[in-house]
């Protein structure tokens, strides 16, 4: 876990203070052992955009996510969040490695939604909402819980706020657990394969909700998904993913419609068959 | 030798003073024990090599002594460096001291079956290390520990006659010295035996309720 990277020289004055793009990867390197995920891996993403992160397993999604939520360290590049350093903080005109307060700091505008829902089991479906925006941002009770209401709503489980998560649906969890993040009014929600662990007849519940958040705020999206249906309908921009590279990148239709690479064609085609 | 139970009626009252004094060094040792056992867990995982690795060897020494001797210990030798304890504390101390190096590792392993997706959620959710630990992580480890934790409090119960060892007259030593006063130890003796059973089964039973109760 604890890799260091080193001090690296701030590009131009005072770090990439690039305030225009939301989300940059610069030259970003995770290791796991000798095995390297990511190569200086270089992207960005703009305020608002909806991002389908979409290609093979073991491409290297999930880990592009969890470096943005922080739960991994990388080892190497910057990850920068509106123009300030994620991984890194200033100090004088260098970067050094994150310690955990600066993490701590940053992290608030990102939010992410797991595969395996993660709700916590000991509080009920509105403390799990309520924890964080009353611990860590101090928001009163009273507002919390109606914010909270209204978040459950939004998710169709108005009726769901004393049931405990073992007592619902995986949809259900999962629904919760994007009214948790949406709790938080995060800039940023990251969505791993949000629907891959549900039900067949459970996926499209969820999906509606992300839909519907997806056409009524401007929040920034990355997900990684397998329902290119959802990916053509909700990005803005699709990343083909293969080995920790970006194959091909575009706006759903052409990705979807008019594949350029041949690595892009194949994995649609192997998707398209597993259905 | 005959069961006269006019003797026995005679020194119930000292008996019964007896498991008073047997009853209470168990809960306050128990108390320590749990208390501290949680705070021996806690700094294990401690991001500070030394700590934890002070705190390990510490517990790992505590397992490795017997109880009598870290009794002796605190009650015998501590006043040579200016400690003076009661009996009853050096005993208290003694036994929640032992038993922390037990119900640690009960914790431990508790804290470990709280699935790693559990700390993620914290963490992508901002929550402070303080309410991870104690509003998650906590709150799913400890009630699925409360019946080992419930075990040692019954081993606990039945290793205090040690505190006799220096000189805290608990059940068994004030049997001891009944018998030693009157020649007649088949009385006490037996009597002391059937306390500790009648005190041990309803704790066992108490426990297993508490564990259908809160163990999922
Ligand atoms: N904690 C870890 N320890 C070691 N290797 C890991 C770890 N997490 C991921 N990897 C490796 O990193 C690579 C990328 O994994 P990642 O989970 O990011 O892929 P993915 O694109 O999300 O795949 P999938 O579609 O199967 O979810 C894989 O080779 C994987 O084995
Ligand atoms: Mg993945």
């Amino acid at each position: 876990m604890a890799t260091e990277t080193g001090p690296v020289a701030a590009p131009g004055k005072g770090g990439d203070g690039d305030a225009s793009k939301i989300i940059r990867f610069e030259k970003v390197v995770k290791r796991f052992g000798d095995n390297v995920v990511l190569r200086e891996l270089d992207f960005d993403v703009s305020p608002g955009e909806r991002v389908a992160l979409i290609g093979p397993s073991g491409s290297g999604k999930t880990t592009i996510l969890r470096l943005l939520m922080t739960l991994e360290k990388l080892n190497g590049g910057v990850i920068w969040v509106s123009g300030d350093p994620l991984s890194h903080m200033r100090k004088g005109d260098q970067l050094v490695t994150a310690d955990e307060k600066h993490l701590r700091q940053v992290r608030q505008t990102i939010g992410m939604v797991f595969q395996q829902f993660n709700l916590f089991p000991n509080m009920n479906v509105l403390r799990n909402v309520t924890e964080a925006p009353i611990h860590v941002k101090g928001v009163a009770r009273d507002e919390a819980e109606t914010k909270a209401r209204d978040l459950l709503n939004l998710v169709d489980l108005g009726d769901k706020y004393d049931a405990h998560p073992s007592q619902l649906s995986g949809g259900q969890q999962q629904r919760v657990a994007i009214a948790r993040a949406l709790a938080m009014e995060p800039k940023i929600l990251l969505l791993d394969e949000v629907t891959s662990a549900l039900d067949p007849e459970l996926v499209a519940g969820v999906l509606d909700v992300l839909r519907e958040i997806a056409n009524t705020t401007d929040i920034t999206m990355l997900f990684v998904t397998h329902e290119m249906r959802f990916a053509r309908d909700v990005s803005h921009r699709v990343l083909m993913f293969d080995q920790g590279q970006i194959v091909e990148s575009g706006p759903p239709d052409q990705i979807f419609s008019n594949p350029q690479e041949q690595r892009t064609r194949d994995f649609l085609h192997a998707i398209i068959e597993e259905r | 030798m005959q069961w006269d139970w006019n003797y026995a009626a005679d020194i119930m009252p000292r008996l019964l003073d007896g498991l008073v004094v047997t009853v209470s060094a168990t809960l306050v040792g128990y108390l320590i024990a749990v208390v501290l056992g949680l705070a021996i867990a806690l700094l294990r995982r401690s991001d500070n090599r030394a700590v934890s690795g002070t705190v390990r060897w510490i517990m790992e020494f505590i397992r490795s002594t017997p109880l009598l001797v870290q009794l002796f210990f605190i009650f015998f030798v501590l006043p040579s460096f200016g400690v003076v304890l009661s009996a009853f504390t050096a005993g208290v101390i003694g036994l929640g001291l032992h038993y922390a190096a037990y119900t640690s590792e009960v914790y431990r392993a508790g804290i470990e079956a709280v699935p790693k997706g559990q700390w993620e959620a914290a963490t992508a959710l901002s929550l402070s290390p303080g309410r991870t630990w104690f509003g998650v992580v906590l709150p799913q480890a400890v009630p699925k520990v409360i019946p080992a934790l419930g075990n040692y409090l019954i081993a606990m119960f039945k290793d205090s006659p040690m505190l006799f060892g220096i000189t805290v007259v608990e059940m068994l030593g004030a049997a001891y010295q009944i018998g030693a006063e009157t020649f007649r130890y088949l009385e006490p003796m037996t009597i002391v035996g059937v306390l500790f059973v009648v005190v041990s089964i309803p704790a066992s039973i108490l426990f297993r309720y508490l564990e259908r109760r809160y163990g999922h």
